[in-house]
């Protein structure tokens, strides 16, 4: 080798470790693989630009989401410095230690949680729910609701045959017996020579969604998880009569107005059953909407949103989705990784997080004036954070998930038991789960 | 004489090395080659069963490393032999083993008989019959999921064709009654090839002359079928069923794809419910008595099978 080439040799390697180096400072965000995420890594250029630290991102698909990430998190994994977990996990990621805690880094630099919507600091940041002990800002604002076809709502054929059938006019349902009688009418009736269904609800068996869905129902029938004066006394609460008519109702949905073969559908297969023209109604979480928007044949107008819709007794509740985002407590760059949450709590980067899909959760943002008008879903998305309730966001979270899973789809899908059965069955296996975890 | 490789590596080795070489014993030599694999095998295989029939009788906790682990005695144990879900598990379990292995034994048999024959395209066939084994369970869960779609599977109209049922009136993997069936089916579509190849084997390893010798005895093909091929055939059709039985008792990823364990529990199987319990609800100690049931479940039934294998073939 000669002089020349050994310069330049060695040139380049001092090059390429200067880069090693830099690429050392790289923050990895972990997130579920889903559209928000792809704003987020647009959006995050721009942190890159202002800081000089790289992004790298691990999305994993919702239905492997938890599994990979949760083991990641229990095995004291290095991948993630800053981590988008699901509200649930909240409990488990301050008890377990694997969270940094946040509340001096948020009074050291001026972020204050009423800034944010009080519903998502609940759901997102707080363990215990209800003290002020912060483990993630709110980072993404979801909630359970609903998109209707307005455009077969608002033809003069399908009102009238609506009105001769019913009686009533075909608007959009404000309770769950008009949503199901929407439902009824729009099962197998034809239209554009196509056949068509009543609604696409969740009844996933797999992961968390026949449950996020009979949640998002139930809540409005008067379930409870807890006794309010006495926590985990679940007898009378989770069973309640309430809960077991909403459980019906959930069943006498799925039998009367779903497409055949739905028993195991979940966010994915709701948003291709009502973009392709198959339902008129489709429960789905918020993230859904922009999608719709964008889309040929449901979007310029088609799609209708709902806030969920009241429950007999009119009591109006739906299940919150969405996450905050925590800096990992086995990370080595948390300085980095909570110099990223310094900026996505700026208010500029949350309105336009918010502008390119992002529903952020900065109540400058969301109680703009013009919020409202920014997209046809904005109204309905702040009409529904306002009136959230969330799963147990306990460390056994998870048993407890499974629990409902089981209970829910064996009553509602497989048609086993009664309603009342399947929710004493689970004040059974809640019982023993908290028996286990030394709280009962 | 000139130098030859050989005597310059036998003059290049120290004395002392060469001479300790020699005083090994074939003994020692032995066991300086198999120490390795014996050293392996404690750490991979017998290490993690003693440290989980150990955990088995905790409470202990993966996800809470910190967390007190006391000794629960045999509660695990008791716990899952006295719980009626298990057992249900237990049933699905039995259910799809004992149905996939009787058809795939069947058709199986059936295609090895048929394909024995010498005719025009026989290497084409047996090429396209066993395409579905070599493609991966996850893809194959996907596929037949939409084959059982009601609205648009092909499953449903070819059943709609033959029966006149409508096509959208009846779900696969959403119905009780039907769903175990849905899978069975998969399977037995997926794996049935396997058994073929190892029954050609078995006919093919069948010398001529027998038939022959058969043939001029005037017996019928019948008999020559009853005493003669399945009795030769019967060691591997056992050994197929061996193998069957095994990968279908840890069947995981197809019945996910397919169903989920849904609807209910109705296709909840062992390995599923065994997952969910160690890294869903990270009950470790609970799943770790659950996977010793099983393993001693497995272990029991496979000795019995290896015996009655074993006589079959000395016979």
């Amino acid at each position: 080798m000669n002089r020349k080439t050994l310069a330049a040799g060695t040139a380049a390697a001092l090059v390429l470790a200067a880069a090693g180096g830099a690429k050392a400072e790289d923050l990895t965000l972990c997130w579920a693989a889903w559209d928000p995420a792809n704003a987020l890594v647009e959006l995050s250029k721009d942190f890159t630009a202002q800081s000089g630290i790289g992004m790298k991102f691990e999305f994993v698909p919702w239905t492997n989401f938890a599994d990979r990430m949760l083991n990641e998190l229990n095995s004291g994994g290095k991948l993630c410095d800053l981590m988008i977990g699901d509200s649930q996990w909240i409990g488990a990621g301050a008890e377990s230690g694997h969270y940094v805690k946040l509340n001096d880094f948020f009074d050291a630099n001026g972020i204050k949680m009423s800034d944010f919507v009080a519903a998502t600091v609940t759901g997102y940041s707080e363990w215990p729910k209800g003290t002020p002990n912060y483990w993630a800002l709110p980072a993404f604002g979801d909630v359970v609701g609903w998109t209707y076809r307005k455009d077969w709502f608002e033809r003069p054929d399908i009102q009238a045959a609506f009105k001769e059938k019913t009686g009533r006019d075909l608007t959009p349902p404000q309770t769950f017996p008009e949503l199901k009688e929407i439902a009824e009418f729009f099962q197998g009736r034809e239209i554009d020579g196509k056949t068509v269904y009543g609604a696409s609800i969740y009844t996933e068996r797999g992961s968390e969604g026949i449950t996020m869905g009979v949640m998002d129902v139930l809540y409005s029938y008067g379930f409870k998880y807890e006794n309010p004066e006495k926590p985990y006394d679940m007898q009378g609460y989770v069973n309640s009569p309430g809960a077991v008519e909403g459980l019906e109702f959930y069943k006498s949905l799925y039998d009367c107005c779903t497409a055949p073969g739905a028993s195991n559908t979940y966010m994915g297969e709701g948003i291709d059953a009502y973009k392709s023209g198959q339902v008129a109604l489709q429960m789905n979480f918020a993230f859904t909407w922009p999608g719709f928007e964008s889309d040929p044949n449901v979007g310029g107008g088609k799609t209708g949103y709902l806030v969920n819709p009241a429950g007999p007794t009119g009591e109006r509740f739906a299940q919150l989705g969405g996450q905050g985002i925590s800096v990992v407590s086995y990370s080595e760059k948390q300085d980095a990784a909570l110099q990223y949450i310094k900026w996505f709590a700026q208010p500029e980067v949350q309105q336009k997080w918010w502008s390119m899909g992002g529903f952020s959760c900065l109540r400058s943002v969301v109680e703009d004036p013009a919020f409202a008008a920014s997209q046809p879903y904005a109204q309905t998305f702040l009409d529904s954070m306002a009136i959230v309730k969330d799963f147990w966001a306990e460390p056994a979270y998870a048993t407890l998930l499974q629990d409902a899973q089981k209970r829910f789809h064996d009553y509602v899908v497989a048609g086993n038991g009664t309603a009342q059965e399947a929710l004493d069955g689970l004040v059974e296996d809640w019982t023993v789960t908290f028996e286990d975890e030394g709280k009962l | 004489m000139p130098d030859t490789p050989m005597d310059r590596l036998a003059r290049a080795t120290p004395q002392q090395l060469s001479r300790r070489v020699r005083g090994l014993s074939d003994r020692a030599i032995a066991w300086v080659f198999v120490a390795p694999t014996i050293l392996l095998l404690l750490a991979i295989n017998i290490f993690p069963l003693i440290w989980t029939i150990r955990l088995s009788f905790t409470n202990y906790a993966a996800n809470k490393p910190n967390a007190e682990v006391k000794w629960v005695g045999l509660r695990n144990y008791q716990r899952i032999l006295t719980d009626p879900d298990i057992w249900a598990t237990m049933q699905a379990t039995a259910h799809f083993l004992i149905w996939t292995i009787v058809f795939q034994v069947i058709l199986g048999f059936g295609l090895a008989w048929l394909i024995n024959r010498k005719f025009k395209g026989n290497d084409l066939l047996t090429t396209l019959i066993v395409l579905p084994m070599m493609l991966s369970p996850a893809v194959v869960g996907n596929f037949w999921t939409f084959l059982y779609e009601p609205q648009i599977g092909l499953f449903n109209y070819a059943v709609e064709a033959l029966t006149g049922i409508p096509a959208s009136s009846f779900t696969m993997l959403g119905s009780v009654p039907l769903a175990p069936w849905a899978i069975v089916i998969v399977d037995t579509w997926m794996w049935t090839p396997f058994v073929m190849l190892i029954c050609l084997a078995g006919l093919r390893s069948i010398p001529d002359y027998i038939y022959e010798a058969a043939e001029v005895d005037r017996a019928s093909k019948w008999r020559q079928f009853w005493t003669m091929t399945v009795p030769m055939v019967l060691p591997f059709l056992m050994l197929a069923v061996l193998f069957r039985g095994i990968e279908n008792f840890k069947m995981f990823d197809l019945v996910v794809q397919l169903t989920g364990g849904g609807p209910g529990d109705t296709t909840l199987l062992t390995s599923i419910e065994l997952k969910r319990e160690a890294f869903e609800k990270w009950r470790t100690g609970y799943s770790s008595a659950y996977a010793i049931i099983l393993f001693v479940t497995v272990f029991g039934l496979a000795s019995i099978y290896v015996k009655a294998l074993n006589k079959v073939k000395d016979r």
